[in-house]
């Protein structure tokens, strides 16, 4: 990673224009090419600088619905559950946290009623209580890292 | 650039918005012209697809258009969950302030379950390691005062599966 690198990496965070040559116009401003910038961030992707590249979607804008929902799992029974709860396509995400409440998943459905399926299903097959905390109001999604 | 997007009618519009997430919801090519290679993938014009990503912009479909960085890669290798419990009342003039830190990446109003999960309030901290989570913290407690009755941290230990959400795919 060099300042170039640094730099795409801070401007792309931002905006990409939608344009005939977008990434001619972001070369530009950053004083390279666009062949240059172009091969940069295949690099960059290719290394695994970035998770991805392109529009990021409002899921909620879709008519789906989307769900945090947290269990409490025995140490023992842990990687068990794990499987269980990953192998539902609808489980986007699924994180490990040190609380009693240490399983947390965000779940993603096509309906609300798909949702509320999928819960029960998962507590059918781990035989644990599923808190569904879906959002009641969004402050802030976003996030800069400045490098 | 009306007179293409003449030729669609709502429903269609739909059909052609959801085509058009479908084809870049994993990324744009890296090309010179990558809404040109779209638009030849999806058999429309140029023009219709930048319409149509203009229009998701402006309506918030689209949050942005750009990269996400792996912020693990870039350091930044501690996240904790931060929930606040806060006087309803006062939790959208709290939530604002504290998403708007700069070092909040979500933050939401979620619902409580009482008696052992009091929290209403969630914020999600990133730093380098675990010290550096906690003092930002430690700058949401002091913003919120005394309107914060009870908080705690969940620090990420492991991920276990990170599909991402993808829109319009059926298991």
């Amino acid at each position: 990673m060099d300042d170039l690198d640094r730099k795409i990496i801070n401007k792309l965070q931002r905006k990409f224009p939608v344009c005939d040559h977008p990434f001619a116009v972001v070369a530009d401003e950053l004083s390279t090419t666009e062949t240059e910038l172009i091969s940069r961030l295949q690099r960059l992707s290719d290394e695994k600088y970035l998770t991805r590249f392109g529009p990021l979607f409002n899921a909620d804008n879709f008519g789906g619905a989307i769900s945090l929902c947290a269990m409490a799992v025995s140490e023992d029974n842990f990687d068990v559950v794990t499987e269980q709860v990953n192998a539902f396509p609808q489980v986007a995400h699924n994180y490990q946290r040190d609380h009693e409440l240490n399983m947390w998943f965000v779940l993603a459905t096509e309906t609300e009623s798909e949702l509320n399926e999928t819960i029960t299903k998962i507590e059918d097959d781990t035989g644990l209580s599923v808190r569904n905390m879906p959002k009641l109001h969004e402050f802030y999604v976003g996030l800069h890292f400045e490098i | 650039m009306w007179g293409y997007i003449l030729k669609y009618n709502v429903d269609e519009l739909i059909v052609l918005d959801r085509e058009i997430i479908l084809a870049t919801q994993s990324g744009l090519p890296l090309v010179p012209e990558p809404y040109q290679q779209i638009a030849d993938q999806m058999a429309v014009d140029v023009a219709v697809i930048k319409q149509r990503l203009t229009t998701m912009l402006d309506d918030g479909r689209i949050r942005r258009i750009g990269a996400v960085p792996n912020h693990y890669k870039l350091g930044y290798t501690a996240n904790g969950m931060t929930v606040w419990d806060v006087p309803d009342e006062l939790i959208h003039e709290l939530g604002d302030s504290v998403g708007k830190m700069d070092f909040v990446s979500h933050c939401y109003h979620r619902p409580r379950f009482l008696p052992d999960w009091p929290y209403n309030l969630f914020a999600m901290v990133h730093g380098h390691n675990r010290e550096e989570v906690l003092e930002k913290t430690q700058q949401i407690t002091l913003l919120l005062g005394e309107s914060c009755r009870a908080h705690d941290i969940l620090f990420s230990t492991r991920i276990l599966k990170k599909t991402g959400i993808r829109i319009g795919v059926q298991n």
